[in-house]
């Protein structure tokens, strides 16, 4: 018999004839298990192709009809064009931040590390045990799709570690930067050691032209240890012809406070993972989202909160503000283990439809295989209140300024749980601007 | 100030308002009594402007001009103040920045100087000192979680803030126990003036015991059916609607 042969689209081709280059050209660092690693990733994408709306995963965001071609791996960019990104000020950019500069998902790290550590994986540096033990552990999410893309094509990974009780100051910039009128995919992934009792807090912002149709597709881990505390916050500013992927996969400890804040305005299509392994007790875990969207931007925001241990309390809250044609997704999902018990989490997706043609697709879902636990979520769309803007209006604030001051209020109530006042205020301007802009 | 002739409205395509005509000059406060359904809020959302209020005939006439033409938010700014009976609440707005907005926005469509943040502050301070209003109450949402009491203060002081020159106040006696209603009254009473009306809709006479009308009218399946003077308020309160409804019919 013969087997099925599946057709295959321009991008899956593109990845398939790539590779074999690419992963040569790669091969002088990492030795043999970082080219196994990248092996058994692109034997997935071979196998399974790129995953498409009947995969249900990925049934909003139909990544095969959606990225019809891979753009080329980017080249290590020009000295020029890093000096270039280095000038640029992305939306959130906080002045005493240890900034790591990422050019088309390369390094050019512009820091002098005080109480942490930076390691490259392709440079060949010695790793501390903390790092190595989480390198050595088995990835949960190897198998998804974004993350595979990742490791088949990564050209570095960036080690940031924090040592036991340190307590850093100021704030850590990934700053992920696309430069240069050429169509390329990028590739950058970080992994972040937060060791016991240590604290942090993480910004990444992503950018690049208008115009290009590039590809990014990022993955950042973050294993934070026992009490430790993490605020991490994303901003998805990327070019308006971009398509971009990006996962954050985090793990926590004992009583590890872990916050997450991921807003998105740009790109054309956009899909942010979010996954959480709660593997010790009585953590503490808050992921907001908001996310501006106009014209016929798409934008993906997929969670998994996994308890895998007892005691733990996770609160999402998404919001999503849909101008035009656009459409936003939010999937989310809690999954609570026999084991943990005492498990508190709710989880809210709310979405306002400004254009009669926006869409917005909400699946939040609860696995629940413990007794004693205390699980909810909910999910609303709808337009803005006529009663609300009928009382501003009367009141003497015109309907465009009413409308402003109502949207501001909706995204308001996610932006409004960072902790960090800066930031908070930096997205919030982001927010006023997006809404200065419409139209 | 204002002449309303003739009024018809619906709403849902029910007719509400049949045929009300009302006359109020500079300086008169007006009430308007009259049992439920007879169509005294539509009257104040027909004034201020709500969408889903459709006027099918009449007119009305506000310092000379098409009152009817205008936005809602004009109105505000040329003088016309609602309060409301059921103060809309408003997550995520603080009070102080909805007031500063609005007290801002009006300026602005009056041609006045934008207030500077110490200005409006100072400003919003002495007003709500008036009216028992604490700044703990300025820094929350908009009427979330506020009191029954709380939220008509709110609106009194909105109307101090806006300096309206026609104000609706519609049923701001509900839902306050004596003692709120005697702080409502008061500001209501502070601003009174010769350059400016008000029309007090109730359903009670206990208000205008407290703030004491020129002219009283009571309204009826969508018109107004009888004036007088502050007695038929009284009249009204030893009879009831039902006797004075038996009269007319």
């Amino acid at each position: 018999m013969n087997e099925v042969q599946p057709i295959r689209t321009d991008a899956e081709n593109a990845i398939i004839s790539r590779f074999p280059d690419f992963a040569k050209k790669q091969s002088h660092w990492g030795g043999a298990e970082i080219a196994r690693e990248r092996t058994a990733a692109f034997e997935i994408l071979k196998s399974k192709g790129l995953p498409s709306r009947r995969v249900e995963e990925w049934k909003y965001t139909d990544l095969r009809a959606m990225l019809r071609d891979m753009p080329s791996p980017a080249e290590a960019p020009s000295r020029e064009a890093v000096e270039v990104a280095a000038r640029e000020k992305s939306a959130i950019d906080l002045s005493d931040a240890f900034k790591f500069l990422f050019v088309n998902g390369k390094n050019f790290a512009m820091v002098k590390a005080e109480g942490f550590e930076i390691y490259s994986l392709a440079n060949g540096d010695k790793l501390p045990k903390a790092v190595s033990d989480t390198l050595a552990r088995e990835r949960k999410h190897a198998l998804n799709a974004a993350v595979a893309l990742n490791t088949a094509f990564m050209t570095d990974a960036t080690i940031i570690h924090v040592p036991a009780g340190k307590r850093l100051a100021r704030p850590i910039h990934l700053a992920f930067r696309h430069e240069g009128k050429i169509a390329q995919s990028s590739f950058p992934r970080v992994l972040i050691v937060v060791e016991q009792g240590a604290s942090v807090t993480i910004v990444e912002t992503q950018d690049g032209p208008a115009g290009v149709a590039y590809f990014d597709n990022a993955l950042v881990e973050i294993d934070a240890g026992d009490q430790a505390e993490v605020n991490h916050v994303r901003h998805n500013n990327a070019g308006g012809a971009s398509i971009t992927l990006s996962t954050l996969a985090v793990r926590t400890g004992h009583g590890t406070k872990f916050s997450s804040f991921a807003m998105a305005t740009g790109g054309a299509i956009s899909r942010h993972q979010m996954f959480f392994d709660l593997a010790g007790k009585n953590a503490e875990l808050s992921v907001q989202g908001a996310t501006l969207l106009r014209g016929k931007q798409h934008a993906d925001n997929t969670m998994i909160a996994d308890h895998m241990a007892g005691g733990c309390v996770g609160r999402q809250l998404f919001k999503t503000v849909l101008d035009d044609n656009s459409r936003g997704v939010f999937q989310g999902l809690i999954i609570v283990r026999p084991h943990s018990q005492k498990t508190d989490g709710k989880m809210m997706s709310s979405a306002l439809l400004l254009g009669d043609d926006a869409e917005m697709d909400n699946k939040p879902e609860l696995e629940i295989f413990a007794d004693d636990v205390q699980c909810g979520h909910g999910a609303t769309v709808g337009a803005l209140d006529e009663n609300l803007l009928f009382y501003l209006r009367a009141r003497g604030i015109p309907r465009r300024e009413a409308e402003i001051l109502l949207i501001e209020s909706f995204v308001g109530d996610a932006i409004q749980h960072i902790e960090n006042e800066r930031v908070r205020e930096a997205l919030m301007s982001c927010a006023s601007a997006w809404l200065a802009e419409r139209s | 100030m204002l002449e309303i002739k003739n009024l018809h409205a619906e709403v849902a395509d029910r007719k509400i308002l049949q045929g009300l005509d009302l006359k109020v000059k500079a300086g008169e406060v007006h009430a308007i009594m009259g049992p439920n359904g007879s169509g005294k809020s539509t009257l104040s959302y027909v004034l201020a402007g709500k969408d889903g209020y459709t006027v099918t005939e009449g007119s009305v006439q506000y310092q000379g001009e098409d009152l009817l033409a205008l936005q809602p938010e004009e109105r505000a700014a040329k003088g016309v103040f609602l309060a409301f009976q059921y103060p809309i609440e408003i997550p995520g707005v603080t009070t102080m920045t909805f007031l500063r907005t609005a007290v801002n926005s009006v300026r602005k469509q009056r041609g006045e100087a934008e207030l500077s943040t110490p200005d409006f502050l100072r400003f919003v301070r002495e007003k709500a000192k008036d009216l028992n209003i604490d700044q703990e109450m300025l820094k929350r949402a908009v009427n979330v979680g506020f009191s029954g009491g709380e939220k008509k203060r709110n609106e009194i002081l909105q109307m101090a803030l806006l300096e309206p020159k026609l104000c609706v106040l519609d049923e701001t006696d509900s839902g306050l126990d004596i003692d709120a209603l005697k702080v409502v009254a008061d500001g209501v009473n502070a601003l009174r003036s010769p350059q400016r009306s008000m029309i007090v809709i109730t359903h009670y006479q206990r208000l205008l015991d407290y703030i004491v009308p020129d002219v009283v009218h009571i309204m009826a399946k969508g018109r107004i059916v009888r004036t007088g003077g502050p007695d038929l308020a009284k009249e009204l309160e030893e009879r009831g609607y039902a006797g004075i409804e038996t009269e007319i019919a």
